[in-house]
């Protein structure tokens, strides 16, 4: 493990405890899905966006969608570890007054590209993003991560067709394949697989890996990018809760905020109380 | 433009007019381009226009996308598909997050014709007028149709460009000078206003002639804005007239009948008929017939005109 992966694997373990504790404080919101993508916007956030966190609106900026809104938290975390606001307005997720709504508001925090929640949307503006970003011969990156429970609404596919359909080399998806969604395991309440064979099918290139693998994000993103014909789908390979065991593939998981006692035993696991 | 047109003639000419003066300007369609006639567009400027496959739902979230990174994008379809069948991508990528994206659906009303109930758009006002945001514009014909796709590309923010099938008769020269949320008067005469939009405002200006005749003087208002109203211009009417008809080729429930009504019903009640479609689907004909059948001829709105008149105390 080199010094800068070391570096990410803590950032991870950080926004992990983040995740807990803002949810716990909000008394709701949703920490499986936000603890099975934290390595994906590590990555994105980390090594590989043009970002800057002091000009969140910079036009050639890099652009990340996230189409699965309700992990908002992992978002918030992540934009607040990179500097786009202080980690201390993390505990306000979903209070009165808050710019952290319960879902993402492009509108009110800084480094939200676009306002999701009503899941099968996101990857419709990614390839409008990267569209723009054609037409205005910008080179500027576009990034969107979907759920794969996500992936049983027509408009993702709708949007899939689209990417190919006009070669979208300058977009990438991340597919947090955790295998669970609200109502139990995905393949008991309406399988979206096989999806490797079904985005190969809608013209995009696919690469399968395990979403936790620092290492392996970072390689197939940067080889995706470099070899982009077209769009470009990363097959992620995930833990729903993963870091907390207790959380880790549980249904129930999904959209239920840890009382005092199990987010108390979830930072134990993720490394302690910090700060 | 003195000769009839249909306001989805107009938007697809002052869209492509439009194009050349505003590089940002970009436009999508739903394999409807030659009816929506964005495909005037597309071939001037190919570069940027998208025909998005008849996928209405990924057109709006692209639409999105592109406004979210600068861009000015017009969506067409026909009005059933948006926003019939994409509200909740107009509510959320669009205009939750305010982006600037016009909606213009054409095909709106019962005027579609022979295509019948599946194609004739009868609610469409209502579900974009109850969205946070969003701006209601109905041209009463081609000019203002014309003049509309520039006001909408001027404004910032989400707009709903509500187009017609078929040619409709001139209301305007080109001395009008459209602007967004300012009702137009027409006609003015003190015994009724007659409020209306799209192609039935120049079927009220037939039925003020008709009144005329029997001694009623009525108003007659354009609100090419149904959103947002002309609360003033509905409250003025009231005061002089006393008396109230909305026409509107839509639904009376959700379109400018209930938006007129809400104004009255809070600011200065009077007595009100809506003349438009009564609750009811429509069905396949002539646009003509259509209208007759359904209750909407200058006729009609000078039978409403008179029981209103009849109903001031
Ligand atoms: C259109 C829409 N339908 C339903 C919901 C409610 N909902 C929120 S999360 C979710 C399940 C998502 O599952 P998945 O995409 O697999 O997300 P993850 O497992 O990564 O949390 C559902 C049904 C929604 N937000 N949007
Ligand atoms: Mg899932």
């Amino acid at each position: 493990m080199s010094a800068e992966e070391l570096t990410l694997t803590a950032r991870a373990q950080r926004i992990r405890r983040h995740i807990i504790r803002m949810t716990a404080a909000a008394g709701s919101g949703h920490p499986g899905g936000s603890l099975s993508c934290v390595e994906i916007l590590v990555n994105l956030y980390f090594r590989i966006m043009r970002i800057d966190p002091a000009r969140p609106d910079w036009p050639d900026r890099d652009r990340f969608v996230l189409s699965k809104g309700h992990a908002a938290p992992a978002l918030y975390a992540t934009l607040a570890e990179r500097g786009f606001f202080p980690t201390t307005q993390l505990t306000t997720l979903r209070k009165w007054g808050s710019m952290l709504q319960g879902h993402p508001d492009a509108k009110r925090t800084p480094g939200v590209e676009a306002s999701t929640g009503s899941l099968g949307q996101g990857l419709s503006m990614a390839v409008g993003m990267a569209l723009a970003g054609r037409v205005d011969k910008k080179d500027f990156r576009v990034f969107a991560l979907l759920g794969d429970g996500e992936s049983e609404e027509g408009q993702i596919w709708e949007a899939a067709m689209a990417g190919a359909h006009y070669r979208l080399s300058n977009l990438v998806a991340y597919l947090d394949f955790n295998r669970l969604q609200v109502d139990g395991r995905i393949e008991d309440v309406m399988s979206p697989t096989p999806l490797a064979d079904r985005w190969r099918a809608f013209g995009w290139a696919v690469h399968e890996i395990d979403g936790h693998d620092l290492t392996a994000l970072a390689q197939v993103t940067e080889r995706a990018l470099a070899e982009a014909q077209g769009p470009q789908l990363i097959l992620a390979h995930t833990k729903k809760g993963k870091g907390v065991s207790f959380m880790e593939d549980a249904i129930d998981w999904h959209g239920v905020a840890p009382n005092a006692e199990q987010a108390r035993q979830a930072l134990r696991e993720l490394g302690g109380e910090d700060e | 433009m003195s000769e009839p047109m249909a306001t989805r003639d107009a938007y697809g000419k002052a869209l492509a007019e439009l194009g050349a003066q505003n590089p940002n300007i970009v436009v999508l369609d739903a394999d409807l381009s030659k009816s929506t006639k964005t495909a005037l567009f597309g071939e001037r400027f190919p570069e940027r226009f998208f025909n998005m496959g008849i996928a209405e739902q990924n057109m709006i979230g692209v639409a999105a996308g592109l406004a979210a990174a600068g861009k000015i994008p017009f969506a067409s379809t026909f009005a059933v598909f948006a926003p019939g069948r994409v509200f909740d991508q107009i509510r959320n990528s669009i205009a939750y997050a305010d982006l600037n994206v016009k909606i213009a659906a054409s095909h709106a009303g019962l005027t579609v014709g022979a295509d019948g109930a599946s194609h004739q758009a009868v609610e469409d006002i209502a579900l974009v007028r109850a969205i946070p945001h969003m701006t209601v514009i109905v041209p009463a014909d081609g000019e203002q149709a014309r003049q509309a796709v520039f006001a909408a590309a001027q404004h910032h923010g989400p707009v709903y460009l509500r187009l017609g099938r078929p040619k409709v008769p001139v209301v305007y020269d080109q001395e009008h000078r459209f602007q967004i949320g300012r009702a137009d008067q027409l006609r003015t005469g003190d015994d009724v206003a007659i409020i209306a939009c799209g192609l039935m405002v120049s079927l009220a200006l037939q039925a003020a002639d008709q009144l005329a005749a029997e001694g009623i003087a009525a108003s007659v208002i354009n609100m090419a804005t149904i959103k947002p109203l002309d609360i003033g211009a509905v409250v003025r009417a009231a005061k002089t007239c006393g008396a109230v008809v909305t026409a509107e080729e839509h639904n009376i429930i959700g379109g400018l009948g209930s938006a007129v009504a809400e104004a009255l019903g809070e600011f200065y009640p009077v007595p009100l008929r809506r003349v438009g479609i009564q609750d009811q689907f429509g069905q396949s004909g002539e646009p003509d017939e259509l209208l007759a059948h359904y209750g909407m001829t200058a006729e009609h709105i000078a039978m409403a005109a008179r029981e209103a008149v009849a109903r001031k105390v």
